[in-house]
């Protein structure tokens, strides 16, 4: 039985244990994963994890509550499981209050997609990469296999979305903390692509294993790669396009509500279209194709789940409960990535940012390492690996006042973090030329 | 916790399973979350999930399965699977798994009061609510909640080698949080930080805590950082408090000592570490005040328990004393790889993931020195309360971390309140700069339910003791101008 029909007939299952006056909207999340762990061009642990959840919320009314349960995949075990966590809902609601913020879909809209080809088998995957890296202290993981998420409801809505994909991250270590880190992941596996990603790694590790140069802190002209930029989205995700973060001033962006402003090239929107996130949330709201968030520079949009738009009074635009982004893209400019270098001239080339956090939330500033491929860079070669510096900066000066360039190349990059499920997030994003950043240790 | 097959002959495995070791984790995990956000009960959420994995040994690789059919026949398949990554991976495996220990524990484990009764989920959201309303004292006030999570849990290891343990713990995480803005300044505080009140028990954790209360208290807080002065900035003494300290530790101590970043798995994900094995026994980690234990036998700290996840016996060690490295935070496959001591902490955060080296509770073992004592001993500085911010390189060195609160101390006495306090330094020269540590009267009991780390990745409960702390010459700043 296919994992959507199964879900069809859980969700059949909940329908049936429902008693007059109840409604119910399901939320499922499934997988099946292999997980292959490597350090020093060995398998340290290989694994595989089949696992399902469906979190139940039973509605009498504005009362609601929900319940999330591990499912084992038997149809009839969870079929009763399933009727179990509504009769146990069923005795909490009594309990609970009205809620003013409840907001469910006006209407039905179903979908059902799939994507992604048959992946080879992980153990195969696992010799070419340990073969194509032969040699070389070659440490990351390889998550590999299908990913479900469905949500059906007693209105008769039904949202499948399917999706196989591989991913593979991994570093390759000269010495200490001197590697230089690569990613290969999508739907569709290729021995060659991955032939000729892991011999870029190869040609940078050579770069990486120069002799380190040390600078002191202060200010440096820097080109921050994509996966650089990635690390300061990832940062913004956490609450800086939350439509309820922003409205209680408690976004790191909230100061763009009141005029500040980043450089008018900088564009960014929430772009489910391009990316692998289901164009449904957990509760039954489809996502537009592109919530357009920082346009010319400006705020001019924000993510709302459908509690805060009951809350605050807006319009819900498909964002999920926490209000992050899924699949954040960000606008190239003019800069071609290979004469990033040459524009640059002397300064740093930051190939990953690390751990970043605020310093200043309300003033956006944030803090964080470099690490793995960060060069000093002088009239536009590579002289030297750097060592590990700390910046202290506000995103204001960052992308707005010294921002000097954005690539007109765009890369994608796919979740890698796998804490409780693998995930269906990626961003979109250039690199950026900035005429300075403050490193401050 | 009825999925926990209690019957060992219901999960033997096949007879056709050609394994030198094989081993089933079974979790339950059970919970409910209880949240009052601005005086409006948030939706009322429970969780169970259940599940196992069976880890082989064969031919000398490792492999392990995961799922949540826990029936015989699930368990078997998941058996063979593991065994089918076991074998084959063996020609790749970084360690031969003949070498490795084959757990054969026996024994159990409960959390303090498990079984004492907790309020009714009407009765936590009228506990909830008071706090609630108490918070939104002010329109200054822009959001605030008050939260309780109650989480319980079964953990049931059985080894080939006739190792059988239960272990069934009770967590709650009461939380409270409060957001004021005024004139273009936004300030958070919480009580402890989010979720930073983590234990094992029941209700005795909210006594604990004077939770009851803490809505006004912390909601006057708030205000009072509206109106205070950005942090001074220069060289000075900190005196950090204990929900400062817990991240101090956590970060700068707790993820370096990990074996298996040392042994270089982490190096693609969470990072390596400055230290290396010919450091233990010898390395000045600290000041002669530091002491380091890894405790899990403190009853209501958030990592207590009698075994690892390997099955490993749990005990009170001590990692650094009187400054010294002696030994790292290494469960037994990294210590048989590393061939170096270790500890009970390969852990893993669920079913579906496996054992790696993690924290349990990792404590800083208490001084001599009163509050007041600690205070009076700085010139210049400022005390340093709740973490609001973390951020440290891969080696866990150059660390950077904000708290929510500060108070400038001058000449001995506590002074007036500063907002946006931050403060910076390296791990392997900051910990000699420990100059005095509070005694027991100045211990909190915290930790964090959120500590992330591992490919694939895995958030554990962490338990950190500590007491107030004093550090001389730190660089200190605060936020934009």
């Amino acid at each position: 039985m296919s994992v959507e029909a199964y879900f069809e007939g859980l969700a059949g299952a909940v329908d049936r244990a429902l008693a007059p006056g109840e409604r119910h909207a399901i939320s499922f999340s499934a997988e099946e994963t292999d997980f292959v762990r490597m350090n020093r061009g060995k398998v340290r642990q290989p694994g595989h994890v089949a696992q399902r959840y469906a979190e139940i919320r039973l509605i009498h009314g504005s009362r609601h509550a929900s319940h999330l349960l591990a499912l084992t995949g038997d149809t009839n075990a969870d079929a009763s499981a399933a009727s179990a966590a509504v009769a146990g809902l069923r005795d909490v609601l009594p309990q609970l209050a009205d809620d003013p913020h409840l907001l469910l879909p006006d209407g039905v809209d179903s979908s059902s997609e799939t994507r992604g080809d048959p992946l080879p088998a992980a153990d195969a995957i696992v010799e070419q990469v340990l073969e194509a890296a032969n040699g070389h202290d070659f440490v990351g993981l390889l998550a590999t296999g299908p990913v479900f998420r469905g949500f059906a409801n007693s209105e008769g809505q039904r949202n499948f979305h399917s999706i196989a994909t591989f991913n593979l991250q991994w570093s390759l270590y000269h010495r200490a903390d001197k590697a230089v880190k690569h990613s290969y992941s999508g739907l569709a596996w290729s021995a060659e692509a991955l032939a000729d990603r892991i011999a870029r790694s190869v040609e940078d590790l050579a770069l990486v294993s120069r002799p380190p140069r040390s600078l002191a802190p202060g200010k440096y002209r820097a080109y921050l790669a994509p996966a650089a930029l990635q690390e300061i989205a990832e940062l913004l995700a956490w609450g800086g396009f939350s439509a309820r973060a922003l409205e209680t001033q408690q976004s790191a962006l909230a100061k763009m509500r009141i005029g500040a402003t980043l450089d008018p090239r900088v564009q960014i929107c929430e772009d489910i279209a391009a990316g692998i996130a289901p164009a449904f949330q957990a509760d039954g709201f489809a996502r537009p194709a592109n919530v357009p968030l920082v346009a010319d520079g400006a705020l001019v949009g924000a993510l709302v789940s459908p509690r805060t738009a009951r809350e605050f009074g807006l319009d819900a635009n498909g964002a999920n409960a926490a209000e992050s982004p899924e699949a954040v893209a960000m606008s190239g400019g003019t800069l071609a990535m290979r004469d990033a270098l040459a524009a640059l001239g002397t300064g740093l080339a930051i190939g990953n940012l690390w751990y970043l956090n605020y310093s200043d939330r309300p003033a956006c500033r944030m803090t964080g390492m470099t690490r793995f491929a960060t060069f000093w860079v002088e009239n536009g070669r590579v002289v030297a690996p750097v060592d590990v510096l700390r910046f202290d900066d506000t995103l204001y000066r960052l992308l707005g006042d010294n921002l000097e360039a954005l690539t007109s190349e765009r890369e994608l990059a796919l979740e890698s973090s796998t804490y409780g499920s693998r995930k269906l997030e990626s961003v979109l994003l250039p690199g950026a030329l900035v005429s300075e950043m403050h490193f401050t240790l | 916790m009825r999925s926990v097959p209690m019957s060992r002959e219901k999960f033997l495995p096949p007879s056709g399973l050609d394994a030198d070791f094989w081993s089933l984790r079974f979790v339950e995990e059970v919970g409910e979350s209880f949240c009052v956000r601005k005086n409006v009960p948030q939706p009322f959420t429970m969780a169970t999930d259940r599940g196992v994995m069976a880890t082989v040994y064969a031919g000398g690789g490792y492999g392990y399965a995961a799922t949540a059919d826990t029936s015989p026949r699930g368990v078997q398949a998941a058996l063979e699977r593991a065994a089918i990554w076991a074998r084959a991976t063996a020609r790749y495996a970084i360690t031969d798994s003949r070498t490795l220990p084959r757990p054969s524990p026996r024994g159990d484990y409960a959390s303090p009061s498990i079984d004492a009764a907790l309020p009714t989920r009407r009765e936590w959201y009228e506990l909830l609510e008071r706090e609630s309303l108490e918070a939104g004292l002010d329109p200054r006030i822009v959001d605030w909640e008050a939260l309780v999570d109650v989480r319980q849990a079964t953990h049931r290891l059985v080894t080939s080698e006739g190792g059988d343990v239960v272990q069934r713990f009770r967590f709650l995480y009461p939380s409270l949080g409060v957001t004021a803005h005024d004139g273009g300044i936004t300030q958070r505080r919480s009580l402890n930080g989010d979720r930073g009140i983590c234990q094992q028990g029941g209700l005795e954790i909210l006594e604990r805590f004077r939770f009851h209360g803490s809505g006004r208290r912390v909601a006057e807080e708030a205000l009072e950082l509206l109106a205070a002065p950005n942090c001074p900035s220069g060289r000075m003494d900190v005196l950090l408090a204990p929900d400062q300290m817990v991240l101090q530790i956590h970060e700068s101590i707790g993820h370096p000592l990990e074996l298996d970043r040392i042994l270089g798995d982490e190096r693609n994900f969470a990072g390596t570490s400055f230290v290396t094995p010919d450091m233990f026994g010898t390395y000045r980690y600290g000041s002669e005040h530091l002491n380091i234990t890894f405790d899990p036998t403190r009853a209501e700290e958030l990592a207590s328990y009698a075994f690892d996840d390997d099955g490993t016996p749990a005990a009170k060690t001590w990692l650094i004393r009187d400054g010294i490295l002696e030994r790292p935070l290494g469960g037994a496959i990294s210590q048989a790889r590393a061939g170096l001591p270790g500890v009970a902490n390969a852990r893993a955060d669920g079913w579906n993931r496996p054992p790696i080296d993690r924290m349990a509770n990792l404590n800083l073992e208490p001084g001599e020195a009163t509050f007041d004592e600690l205070v009076a001993g700085v010139e210049h500085g400022v005390l340093l309360e709740t973490n609001s911010s973390w951020s440290i390189d891969d080696s866990r060195n150059k660390f950077q971390f904000g708290c929510e609160r500060g108070r400038v101390i001058e000449h001995g006495r506590l002074r007036h309140v500063v907002r946006n306090p931050n403060y910076r330094g390296v791990s392997a020269v900051f910990w000699r700069s420990l100059a005095r540590v509070g005694n027991a009267s100045t211990v909190q009991v915290l930790g964090t339910p959120f500590c992330g780390k591992g490919e694939p990745s895995q958030t554990i409960r962490v338990g950190h003791a500590s007491p107030a702390c004093v550090f001389t010459g730190v660089d200190v700043f605060g936020g934009e101008d």
